[in-house]
């Protein structure tokens, strides 16, 4: 579903990925763990071209993201997005926040596009909050409607950055229990995440990061319980035990 | 002799100077109605990805800003009156329209520049084109940002449209340099069409804090 290949992308004379390779296949759930500034962020970004790459390739359900000749607005409306500062569009209500990229991006009459949103955030437990602007929402409603307005574009992908970095512990699990629930629904995703329990619930494999590598991927039982590199043997015991 | 005011030369006018308000008006609002578009392309042009499209933008708004009104008025009128047949109200206009819109795409590119990256990337990763994003995502909320000194440059417009009378557009301050001319009665003429501009802008100035008002209220 989504292969990556010879990846390497630098900022100036900082180079923050370096030779990725990664497989995933459909349905799979993947967390993308390590220290900050191993390129974890950056990885997520490059998958739907937010970010150029500078060498490598990036297959996203048979499209070369990063081929010049592909259609990349056509390329994102199949790989959803969430951002760590949700980024929702603060003059729009949560209904039109959802609503406003099928209808303009792909056409579908607003009627339509409406009742698809009005269950979408119904099914994120947010019924009563459609007519509401995103500065009148918690941090955790606020990251559910961003995760609405990606799914109402129905993509095959979805890709998260740090979904509960920014906010507050009691609203962590409102927006991990959306999540979970993609994950059994059967969505492709790659997670970026300091949640290392929910990473182990949830995920099919762990890919650890560090210094722009990919240092080790394997599934949750292994990655958490004997992980193979020093690296992140380091790593977990630092998250692990504080 | 004492000077003895006589605002008979007003009150006798008064056509005089309706009229001369009517010409101000229409020539501001039409210099306004192509400067804002005016100002909206090379605002986002001056940000854009594209490094010549970045260059051209960035000389208009240099050239504008580096160069007086009078001189651009003149300018246009000499040369593209020359060889392009305008006449004195659409030198005006065109003079007005390009030296605003250079100030309108400074405050487009304010507007635009102080709104965070990521509705930019969050429009983009929904599948919107650059073009989409910055229609329905950015410059809606870049308008509201800049409403204030946007208020003011249309302000600004109104007063500085007064110097096409030096080109010999037709306007209100054209119309109290010739009826002052005849009557000689300078003092209350430019008494009045000091008040005269001043009603112009202030009322302006009110609507647009209404307008304003309401739509931030309105907002989020």
């Amino acid at each position: 579903m989504i292969s990556i290949k010879d990846v390497n992308k630098s900022f100036g004379t900082n180079q923050v990925l370096v030779d990725i390779n990664l497989e995933i296949k459909k349905s799979n759930v993947i967390a993308l763990i390590g220290p900050s500034g191993a390129g974890k962020s950056t990885l997520i970004r490059v998958i739907n071209a937010l970010e150029e790459i500078d060498s490598g390739e990036i297959i996203v359900d048979g499209t070369s993201i990063h081929d010049k000749k592909t259609d990349i607005n056509k390329a994102r409306t199949n790989i959803g997005f969430v951002f760590q500062s949700f980024n929702l569009y603060p003059f729009l209500t949560a209904l039109e926040n959802v609503t406003i990229a099928p209808i303009k991006v792909k056409g579908i009459p607003k009627s339509a596009a409406e009742k698809m949103g009005k269950e979408l955030l119904s099914s994120l437990g947010l019924a009563d909050k459609m007519n509401v602007h995103p500065s009148h929402l918690s941090g955790g409603q606020q990251q559910r409607v961003a995760i609405a307005r990606a799914l109402a574009m129905d993509p095959q992908i979805m890709l998260f950055d740090e979904p509960t970095s920014a906010l507050d512990p009691e609203m962590i699990k409102e927006v991990l229990d959306a999540i979970r629930k993609l994950a059994k629904e059967g969505m492709t995703m790659i997670v970026v995440t300091h949640e290392m329990g929910f990473a182990r619930e949830i995920c099919d494999n762990i890919v650890f990061m560090a210094e722009g590598r990919v240092v080790e991927v394997n599934p949750p039982d292994i990655f958490f319980t004997n992980p193979e590199s020093e690296r992140a043997q380091i790593f977990l015991s630092k998250v692990l035990n504080h | 002799m004492k000077y003895q005011l006589d605002w008979s030369v007003i009150t006798n006018n008064l056509d005089i100077f309706f009229k001369g308000i009517y010409l101000t008006l229409e020539i501001s609002a039409l210099s306004l109605l192509f400067a804002i578009p005016i100002g909206i392309v090379f605002g986002v042009g001056r940000i854009s990805k594209n490094p010549i499209i970045r260059f051209i933008s960035s000389v208009y708004v240099e050239v504008m800003r580096g160069v007086p009104l009078l001189v651009i008025l003149i300018w246009i009128h000499l040369v593209l009156g020359q060889f392009l047949k305008l006449g004195a109200f659409w030198g005006s206009i065109i003079s007005l329209a390009i030296f605003s819109g250079s100030f309108i795409a400074e405050i487009v590119r304010g507007g635009i520049q102080s709104l965070p990256k990521g509705q930019m990337e969050a429009a983009r990763s929904s599948g919107m084109s650059n073009y989409q994003a910055m229609r329905l995502i950015i410059l809606p909320q870049a308008f509201r940002k800049t409403l204030p000194p946007m208020a003011s440059q249309f302000i600004i417009l109104i007063k500085d449209s007064s110097l096409v009378s030096t080109i010999s557009a037709v306007d209100l301050t054209l119309k109290a340099t010739n009826l002052a001319a005849l009557s000689y009665r300078y003092i209350e003429i430019w008494s009045f069409v000091a008040l005269l501009y001043f009603t112009m802008t202030f009322t302006l100035s009110l609507i647009i804090r209404q307008f304003e008002k309401r739509w931030l209220k309105s907002e989020y």
